[in-house]
């Protein structure tokens, strides 16, 4: 019954408004006006509403800079990532002054040069020496950024990986497990068709490489200023492994083995002072789509010092005693 | 009449429904566009509801989604089907269908002089196709394991998995044969309006004198003719492995404690294809717009369009990068890296001629008499999301700065404004300004004011707060972003971000009205009433077959002859001869 009012309510809304429409554009032609052409008053109405919303525009962004600047990630806790956030930096002063001569500009035209009846335009259809100037200003930048990115790009990727320690993120749906090397540095091999039992990642445990791995999970320890080669592998569907804390995202894909190296520079320790936040934590998630439980795969990440990290490793079972 | 042209009777099936006039077909897109993007504006209103009040009760969620939203909270399948087939809709459906199926279809034969496309026939397949298509994935919503949820990218193994996610079963399969359906469409459409711009131009409409909507459409045509059979190859592929058993994408998977016998494959090699198609799709989205933004920024500001032939090189530029930088969206995929290197300097170079259509519309502005006719409003809001979504692509296109915003919010705010926004905005330009051709009524101008501005300032409520949460780390497709303490202190964020999305989809009832209303009871327009240059306004304001009752005028100058010294009146229509001792622009 309900609903059949809410009906027959909105249906007599949608009447009226009709009407009201209809008599309004009725009224205006009887004052000898064509509603629906663009009069003066409405050029210099939506003229100035343009600048206005400009300038709060403007305004908006700014505030939301200095309320929620904050709340943004603290900065990079690993040595590429402060690479990476020092071409942030600059990418991202160069997008704000573009964006701060670009936008004003576009809406205070649009308020300027609003029409009149008895206005006139100018008839200027090209210039080619100012054409030139805004090929080669973005050119000259973009060449910038492009020789900046890529060689932050290739120090990050051909990091020199001869003493990393290797710590392989083994995901599926939904959860994350480490597997570390064990006293001889080397990972066994392992695929999916091995898994049984506490093996659940399938290390191939006839091999003396895999015997001795160590798996953790839920929570895990890495040694401060050690490089690190994180390998990563996939069980059923696409993950990705995102540590947004060290800027290290690499996806894990079913059958190929992926890779990141670099080499986290705080411990969580440093990080709970530096953030102010006691409760802060390193934390691993998956950032590529894989099924009902993609937003809650996760694991946290202790950056301790040498010594710690190897008591917690010493604590830790070998894969082919558990 | 006077023309020779098609003098069979008219039924009401041939006229309205099985119509091979391209003025109909373009209504028959723009409706269907329209209905299907309502349903995915609603869906976004549903899981933004999700965002910003995870696990609260809303009880307009059970009435629309019933078993998946028990007691009025989201399930987390459907939140994953419901951002899918809403990425699904607004890419092709409505931005892709919607959009070129509209223009393309009205404007290629009234702009260029022809008396239709060169196929009808075909014309009115590319439709029927599309319709079929929107058939297909409406009726995936209803199956019992859910519509298709691994996302708009569909990635494999999770699409082609059911184990992986109930959407993966019949929702996948009606997902993938109804994309083959689009992609039939989409070729039989493009196929024609390329070979209508090459050969059926009236006489004078060389193509240096083409309006850059043409020129625009035409690219994008190309562009289409070229990408699309690749995603069809991607999904044809995709389907095999889902219910043949080959190992194109799949490799090495133990799913709910079974070992796959699936051997050799890479999911790696789908996303190549993906993006093969799925980057050029950004600028079959968004080149159309652009086109239709210059044609009404020039008419409105009553001045020729700034740099006409620096506007087609910008266009043929991006045409020809947008095939050699699909790689950027798979910088931390297991690519090789050199490859990302190669990606990132064709990434960055579009910025180039991206730049210079956006100076171009700024100067055009410049000591123009501006009109602000709602479309001219929608067109300024396009160059303004152009701008804003262009600037942050210098983010993700360079691969190491992708590393940590890939894939988070800072992606969506990306993608909404730069495509999405800009794309709808010059739909909509599109719509109010070429209404009166549409339908021969004039939409009411003051809801369209109304209309544009809740639109503009909501939908940058909406996407240029992402920003900030994707900075902040947060991943995009997350159910909720309760599980991790980091992300508590965003609440806030979310919820304005939700409060604008309501208030945006309200703004969209205001045009549904306008729409209705004015092409019911809207006035009657006059033949010509945005004083414009082009060719469609000299025909008559009733649709006729043919287009033209007697001769196909014939074209003596461009398309942008407005405010010309020395003429009486501050437009010039391609049709009227050079004067003596006139120069050409």
């Amino acid at each position: 019954m309900i609903q059949l009012l809410l009906a027959v309510v909105a249906v007599l809304v949608v009447a009226s408004v009709i009407q009201i429409v209809r008599i309004l554009e009725l009224t205006s032609e009887l004052k000898g006006g064509n509603t629906n052409a663009v009069t003066d008053k409405d050029n210099r109405n939506q003229g100035l509403l343009m600048f206005l919303v400009m300038i709060g525009m403007m305004g908006s962004f700014i505030w939301m800079w200095v309320a929620w600047g904050d709340l943004l990630l603290p900065g990079a806790a690993s040595i590429h990532g402060e690479q990476i956030d020092n071409l942030m930096a600059i990418t991202m002063g160069i997008i704000i002054i573009v964006f701060f001569i670009t936008q004003p500009l576009l809406f205070y035209f649009a308020y300027k040069y609003r029409g009149k009846k008895t206005g006139q335009a100018s008839y200027v259809s090209h210039n080619n020496k100012l054409e030139l100037v805004w090929t080669a200003i973005p050119a000259i930048v973009l060449t910038v950024l492009i020789v900046y990115g890529l060689r932050t790009w290739s120090s990050i990727v051909n990091m020199d990986t001869s003493d990393a320690q290797v710590v392989e993120f083994y995901a599926r749906q939904f959860d994350w497990t480490a597997r570390y090397t064990g006293a001889d540095g080397m990972l066994g091999e392992a695929n999916v068709r091995n898994i049984e039992g506490a093996n659940i990642v399938g290390v191939d445990l006839q091999s003396e490489e895999g015997q001795d791995d160590v798996l953790g999970r839920s929570e895990i320890y890495l040694p401060v200023g050690q490089p690190m080669l994180f390998r990563f592998r996939s069980q059923d569907v696409l993950h990705s492994a995102y540590f947004p804390h060290f800027r290290v995202q690499m996806n894990c894909v079913p059958g190929m083995n992926t890779q990141f190296a670099f080499t986290p520079t705080k411990t969580t320790d440093q990080m709970r002072q530096e953030t102010g936040n006691a409760e802060f934590d390193y934390i691993l998630l998956c950032n590529k789509i894989c099924g009902a439980a993609h937003y809650n795969m996760q694991m946290t990440i202790k950056v301790v010092s040498q010594e710690e990290y190897d008591r917690w490793m010493s604590e830790q079972t070998p894969l082919a005693n558990s | 009449m006077a023309h020779d042209h098609a003098h069979h009777e008219e039924t009401f099936i041939s006229k309205y429904v099985f119509s091979m006039d391209h003025k109909m077909i373009a209504k028959q897109f723009l409706i269907t566009g329209m209905l299907m993007g309502l349903i995915g504006l609603l869906m976004s209103v549903f899981f933004r509801l999700q965002l910003a009040w995870p696990g609260e009760s809303f009880p307009i969620l059970e009435t629309f989604l019933g078993k998946w939203a028990p007691d009025g909270v989201m399930d987390p399948n459907i939140y994953l089907a419901l951002v899918t087939i809403h990425g699904t809709i607004m890419v092709f459906f409505v931005l892709t269908a919607g959009l070129s199926g509209t223009f393309s279809n009205l404007l290629i034969p009234l702009q260029i002089g022809a008396r239709d496309m060169a196929s009808g026939f075909i014309n009115m397949l590319s439709y029927w196709f599309f319709f079929a298509s929107s058939i297909v994935m409406t009726a995936s919503l209803f199956v019992t394991s859910g519509p298709a949820s691994a996302g708009w990218t569909i990635y494999p193994p999770l699409s082609a998995l059911p184990q992986a996610i109930p959407g993966s079963g019949m929702g996948m399969t009606l997902w993938l044969v109804s994309m083959t359906l689009f992609i039939a469409s989409s070729l039989l459409g493009a196929l024609n309006y390329v070979v209508t711009v090459l050969n059926l131009r009236t006489k004078g409409m060389s193509m240096t004198r083409l309006p850059l909507t043409i020129w625009a459409f035409f690219v994008t045509a190309i562009i289409g003719i070229l990408s699309f059979p690749v995603l069809l190859s991607a999904a044809l592929l995709l389907l095999f492995d889902r219910s043949m058993g080959t190992s194109f994408y799949l490799s090495d998977i133990m799913i709910q404690g079974e070992v796959l016998t699936n051997n050799g494959g890479s999911p790696v090699l789908f996303q190549h294809l993906f993006w093969f198609l799925g980057h050029p799709e950004v600028y079959i989205v968004l080149l159309p717009a652009l086109g239709i933004t210059s044609e009404v920024i020039s008419t409105n500001a009553r001045k020729p369009i700034f740099g006409y032939r620096a506007m087609v090189g910008s266009i043929l530029a991006i045409a020809f990068l947008s095939f050699i930088v699909w790689g950027h969206h798979m910088f931390i995929t297991g690519m090789n890296p050199f490859l990302g290197s190669v990606f990132t300097f064709t990434t960055l170079l579009i910025a180039i001629p991206s730049a210079i259509k956006a100076f171009n519309y700024i100067t055009t502005l410049w000591k123009g008499n501006i009109r602000f006719t709602p479309a001219m409003l929608f067109s300024i809001g396009l160059v303004s999301t152009f701008i804003t979504g262009g600037l942050t692509g210098l983010i993700l296109g360079d691969n190491a700065l992708d590393i940590n915003v890939h894939d988070t919010y800072f992606v969506v705010a990306h993608f909404h404004i730069v495509m999405g926004l800009s794309a709808i905005f010059g739909m909509f330009a599109g719509v109010y300004h070429w209404f009166p051709k549409l339908f021969g009524k004039m939409m009411n101008k003051q809801m369209g004011y109304w209309h544009f501005w809740l639109t503009f300032i909501s939908a940058y409520g909406v996407f240029f707060p992402m920003h900030f949460l994707g900075l902040a780390g947060v991943p995009r497709r997350y159910y909720s972003n309760t599980a991790f303490p980091m992300f508590d202190n965003l609440t806030d964020i979310n919820v304005l971000v939700t409060m604008f999305a309501i208030l945006s989809a309200v703004a969209q009832a205001i045009f549904m009205f306008n729409f209705i209303y004015s092409a019911l009871r809207g006035k009657k327009a006059e033949q010509n009433p945005w004083k414009s240059n082009t060719l469609e306004w000299t025909t008559p304001v009733e649709h006729i077959h043919g287009n033209w009752p007697g001769e196909i005028p014939e074209v003596h100058r461009w398309a942008y002859d407005y405010s010309k010294p020395g003429m009486d009146d501050d437009f010039v229509p391609q049709t009227v001869p050079l004067q003596d001792g006139e120069e050409v622009h």
